[in-house]
């Protein structure tokens, strides 16, 4: 059984509020990403915000972040993606949760 | 100046709110910090909350908390590719006075319990990201600053309820990183739909509840669970993996979501809803092994920071609460006393622990963890030979018994060797006992 998923359809019924320009988590080095053999971050994260791109890179859009941590414990071993919270009030506002 | 407090608690989770409103109800001073627009709006559970650990801090919560249904039946279903086969336990007793199980919505329970707070006089402050701990020459954590403008604020003793991510302890040093074997990633979503459809569905009436643990196929031979939860006007749908399976590549989370969503099994009990949220959390799974450091020369952590969940019985939040509630306690006897919030005298908020349910259910089940995450025939081959064998002795035909009987015993070997299904056996038991 395999089904098509849009992640996006799914994160569009979420509450964000969005802290324009100011990504809270970053990837500390391309370089790092292109000679990752997994590049687990790209299937593990629940919101997709991390893309294998063009250049064998990953990119990380963290409109959707749904904040759960899951991408910094994957990448643990490599320490390439620097994690913080959004600033206070940003983010995902879950009405139910 | 910078302001002073008895007590400082970051997080307004369940052991954030247990732990702020225990001191605020003594008459201390504290002050509660939140990162999200409003208390729960980061939180997520599946939700089923257990009364008794509430019932402890506020007593009374029945008459205001606003609660689901509450559960009179529990179904546990191991599902084959389209089948399941399970155990469902229904019982007209669970319709108390006083019942011990509800399904929750999250944000409406973290909302209640911080109005509780405020009536008790602590003082919560939301939209603000506590950002690092303050420690003087020696080390005493004496306060913490936030991303807010002149954020630096003291307090005797700093409670640290800021969930499974825990960045401030392990930024400080006190933790080290999750290991991805010791933490689990679920995602879940919240359908909406005529509660008159529940109730037919799951033969329920007015605020009664059915909830359903899942394992077997749809975590692809993954360690992991399902749920099915039932809300007033709601289901609630969610899986969760270990993330070290997760980081296998085979799929992400909200595919395995989406599967178990159409799941021929699952899918006509969630027909026509409509989804209104998707969340993603995290669930410290690693056990007693995984609890770290619990206190310091100023500080405790408590709740999911402190790595406090029994997986096997599906309990965060009453760990949570519980473990906020000691926290506060100890507090509370060693300003009584006169003493400072030393690592000697906070060392009787571990005593609290080790006597309570939480360090020994944690120990108990101190095994189960490693062995979940080394057998994977628990997650793959069982849940297909059992559904197996369910279909053969269930379809009548023209094969006699005894010769159906043995086709289901050679089907066990066959997957699992004699064996291995009695090492298998062993180590479940030894793990539980
Ligand atoms: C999908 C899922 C299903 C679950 N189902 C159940 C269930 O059925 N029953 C059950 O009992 N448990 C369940 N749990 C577990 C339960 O949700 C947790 O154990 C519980 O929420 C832990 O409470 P806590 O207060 O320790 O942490 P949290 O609830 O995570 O609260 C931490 C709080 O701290 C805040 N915070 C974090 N960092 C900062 C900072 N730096 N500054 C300011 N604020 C900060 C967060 O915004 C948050 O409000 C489930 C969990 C998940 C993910």
């Amino acid at each position: 059984m395999s089904i098509m998923v849009k992640i996006e359809e799914k994160l569009y019924q979420n509450r964000y509020i969005v802290d324009e320009s100011r990504p809270h988590i970053q990837i500390r080095n391309d370089a790092v990403c292109k000679s990752c053999e997994s590049q687990a971050c790209t299937v593990c994260c629940p919101a997709a915000c991390y893309t294998k791109n063009e250049t064998g890179s990953v990119t990380l859009a963290t409109d959707g972040c749904l904040e759960c941590g899951t991408c910094r414990v994957v990448c643990q071993d490599k320490e390439n993606i620097q994690w913080d919270y959004p600033r206070g009030g940003y983010g995902i506002s879950y009405k139910f949760g | 100046m910078v302001e002073k407090f008895d007590a400082i608690v970051i997080g307004a989770g369940p052991s954030g709110n247990a732990a702020a409103y225990t001191l605020a109800k003594q008459g201390l001073s504290v002050l509660q910090l939140e990162r999200g627009e409003y208390p729960g709006a980061k939180n997520v559970q599946g939700g089923i909350m257990y009364a008794a650990e509430l019932e402890k801090i506020i007593p009374d919560f029945r008459e205001d908390c606003p609660t689901e249904r509450h559960i009179i039946e529990q179904r546990i279903w191991l599902l084959g590719d389209d089948n399941y086969i399970g155990t469902n336990y229904r019982s007209d007793a669970f319709n108390s006075e006083t019942p011990n199980r509800y399904t929750i919505i999250r944000a409406n329970i973290d909302k209640w319990f911080s109005e509780k707070i405020r009536e008790a006089g602590g003082l919560q402050i939301c939209e603000t990201t506590v950002t690092e701990l303050i420690r003087d020459p020696s080390g005493k954590v004496i306060g913490v600053r936030t991303d807010r403008e002149g954020g630096e604020i003291h307090a005797d003793v700093v409670i640290m309820a800021d969930g499974v991510n825990a960045l401030l302890a392990r930024r400080t040093g006190f933790q080290p990183e999750l290991a991805p074997q010791n933490v689990a990633l679920a995602v879940k979503e919240i359908l909406f739909i005529d509660p008159e459809l529940i109730q037919q569905r799951f033969g329920l009436k007015d605020d009664e509840g059915v909830v359903i643990e899942i394992m077997g196929k749809v975590t692809k031979g993954m360690v992991g669970t399902a749920f099915l939860y039932t809300n007033k006007e709601s289901l609630t749908i969610g899986i969760g993996c270990l993330i070290s399976d997760f980081k296998q590549g085979a799929i992400p989370p909200y595919k395995m979501l989406e599967d178990l969503k159409n799941h021929p099994v699952i899918k006509p009990l969630i027909e026509g809803a409509e989804m209104k949220e998707y969340a993603a959390h995290m669930i410290p799974e690693g056990g007693y092994k995984a609890v770290p450091q619990l206190y310091g020369d100023g500080w405790m952590v408590v709740g999911d920071a402190a790595h406090f969940n029994n997986a096997a019985h599906r309990e965060g939040s009453n760990l949570a609460m519980a473990s906020g509630r000691m926290a506060a306690e100890t507090v509370i006897e060693l300003k009584q006393a006169g003493k400072s919030f030393n690592a000697a005298n906070l060392a009787a908020y571990k005593k609290k622990l080790d006597d309570s349910f939480i360090m020994k259910d944690l120990k108990k089940y101190r095994n189960l963890p490693g062995i979940m995450h080394e057998n994977k025939q628990f997650f793959g081959a069982y849940p297909d030979t059992l559904t197996a064998a369910a279909h053969n002795w269930f379809t009548v035909d023209s094969v006699d018994k005894k010769t159906k009987e043995k086709e289901i015993m050679k089907s066990f070997v066959k997957k699992r060797s004699v064996l291995g299904l009695v090492g298998d056996a062993i180590k479940l038991v030894r793990a539980v006992r």
